[in-house]
């Protein structure tokens, strides 16, 4: 951590901090990034919770049009239900549960039951991994009893919605490397502008023995500091964002929303985000100088 | 003046210089530095003067020919060696080269600060030096409100603060009155006698009778030429008494 000390020779560039533009752009950088990190940390946090919920879930359907024949087999599908190896529950979705769930969609009440065949559900738990096999089995198995009984993983359903969370994860890390890589440009257009500033100080202490080292070092730890309060800017604007955004969703009060809260190693990262900035930031800096170095004499 | 004798500390062999794809601004430049000698390098403005003399302070590689400074290679010395060679070499700049928002006190303590040294080193070798340049009431003076002639003897004591063992100065007491420029190559003087090699660039033809045992290089359109005889390569040291 040595560089954090200002070497004597620290001010033969004037030490101009907070008054240019890259501390502000940096602040820009750092909170948009901590944004977008916290959009995709919370989808694959969204994207847990769901696996974790649906894992080893069934849902038998018994798609039959017939009230009678539908009650008669989701009773005898239950039945064999518990009887076969490898379930550990089940249970039938009641139709004032099932109505809830598509009253959003058709209509509710009795205008449900009487105008549209809803299917009989069947919801249990298994143990072990379910695969395509596994299911083609139990529906055989199932369908000896009730001929309408079809049976689905839970996850299946949701599998296109993991998809899409997936994609959205990726496009927030993205937008993360872009942001990084926008940043990077920042600090190296203001260092070069800052070389060509100071080109002939920089070439006299060249002729007193300076090394490029030492004037790398100067333009490291200036932007580094700039890097530094541009970064807590970013980083205290983001997370104010993140907290208006997350009060907004929980007040939806909708489950799979929720468990797209952000635990405690989530937030450790987005306070990184600021300290991996200064560091990307001190590194371009760094090579940008050395860089331009060797073309000077 | 020092002896001439050991190893010399600079040497030109054919060197030739050109800037671009313009004609030799240098052209066939021979000769040998040997340590604690005090050379004047003389020649009308546009002879070529200031460019041997960033020959010599590795500002510039030359076109052609072979520079060894300290024995080495001034073509083939690494890039992370130069400062090394650089901090041997004290450089009196014509346009004096002084960072502008530093103070005098600064200025002249950034070779030594560079150079790694710590504050308490450098407090009093730079209070003295500005004190004798007569600049202790103008240590805290930035450049900007200094005079021409503070200017250069601000340059002046940066340039020897470190007691290089070569030192280079441009038309050092261009800027300053004659009472000073007398002053100043007394200093000159005194660090030649504690073994550093001195060249002065001057087309200023009084100042080269004010150093009786001075050498004398002269460039003629970038032809160097050797009125004291002894700059012949390859080098055969005399000593003064024999000149």
């Amino acid at each position: 951590m040595s560089w954090l000390r200002a070497p004597s020779y620290a001010d033969v560039v004037p030490q101009v901090r907070l008054a240019g533009p890259m501390p502000w752009v940096i602040a820009i950088m750092v909170a948009l990034t901590v944004i977008a990190m916290a959009a995709g940390l919370s989808l694959r946090n969204t994207a847990r919770v769901a696996t974790a919920d649906l894992a080893g879930g069934v849902t038998v359907q018994i798609v039959e049009a017939s009230p009678e024949k539908r009650a008669a087999q989701s009773r005898a599908a239950l039945a064999a239900l518990r009887t076969m190896p490898g379930f550990v529950s089940a249970r039938a979705v009641p139709d004032d549960e099932i109505s809830a769930l598509i009253e959003p969609w058709i209509a509710s009440g009795n205008d449900t039951a009487e105008g549209i065949p809803v299917p009989a559900l069947i919801d249990a738990r298994v143990e072990g991994a379910i695969t395509a096999e596994r299911l083609t089995e139990w529906q055989q198995r199932l369908r000896k009893v009730a001929p309408a009984a079809r049976v689905d993983a839970q996850a299946q359903w949701l599998k296109p919605v993991f998809a899409a969370i997936q994609s959205l994860q990726w496009l927030a890390l993205a937008l993360a490397l872009l942001l990084a890589l926008a940043m990077a440009a920042a600090v190296l257009l203001a260092v070069r502008t800052g070389l060509g500033a100071h080109r002939t100080t920089i070439e006299t202490v060249h002729m007193l023995g300076g090394t490029d080292g030492q004037i790398a070092g100067v333009f490291q730890r200036t932007t580094a500091i700039d890097a530094a309060a541009g970064g807590a800017v970013g980083l205290a604007l983001g997370l104010l964002i993140i907290l208006a955004l997350g009060r907004q969703f929980a007040s939806l009060g909708a489950g799979f929303v929720d468990g797209g809260a952000l635990g405690l190693t989530d937030w450790i990262v987005l306070a990184l985000v600021p300290v991996a900035g200064v560091l990307l930031a001190m590194v371009t800096a760094r090579f940008t100088v050395l860089r331009a170095l060797t073309k000077m004499s | 003046m020092a002896s001439q004798s050991g190893e010399e500390i600079v040497q030109f062999h054919n060197v030739g210089l050109r800037y671009g794809a313009e004609r030799e601004v240098l052209s066939d430049i021979s000769f040998t530095l040997f340590p604690g000698s005090f050379y004047f390098l003389t020649g009308a403005s546009g002879a070529g003067k200031s460019s041997l003399l960033k020959l010599l302070y590795l500002a510039q590689r030359q076109s052609r020919g072979s520079i060894r400074l300290f024995g080495r290679d001034a073509i083939t010395v690494h890039r992370r060696k130069l400062p090394e060679l650089r901090r041997r070499v004290g450089v009196v700049f014509q346009d004096f080269r002084l960072v502008p928002h530093l103070s005098a006190f600064d200025n002249v303590a950034l070779p030594l600060r560079v150079a790694g040294a710590s504050e308490s080193e450098i407090e009093k070798p730079v209070r003295d030096m500005l004190e004798w340049v007569d600049l202790a009431d103008r240590m805290h003076a930035r450049p900007a409100t200094l005079s021409g002639g503070e200017q250069q003897r601000v340059g002046i004591a940066r340039a020897v603060i470190g007691r290089p063992e070569l030192l280079v100065a441009d038309e050092p007491t261009g800027n300053v009155d004659p009472e000073m420029a007398v002053k100043l190559l007394r200093l000159f003087e005194a660090l030649n006698r504690l073994g550093t090699t001195v060249v002065v660039a001057t087309h200023d033809i009084h100042l080269l009778k004010k150093v009786p045992d001075s050498l004398i290089m002269r460039l003629d359109k970038g032809k160097l030429s050797d009125p004291t005889g002894v700059l012949r390569y390859p080098p055969r040291p005399k000593p003064l008494s024999a000149r």
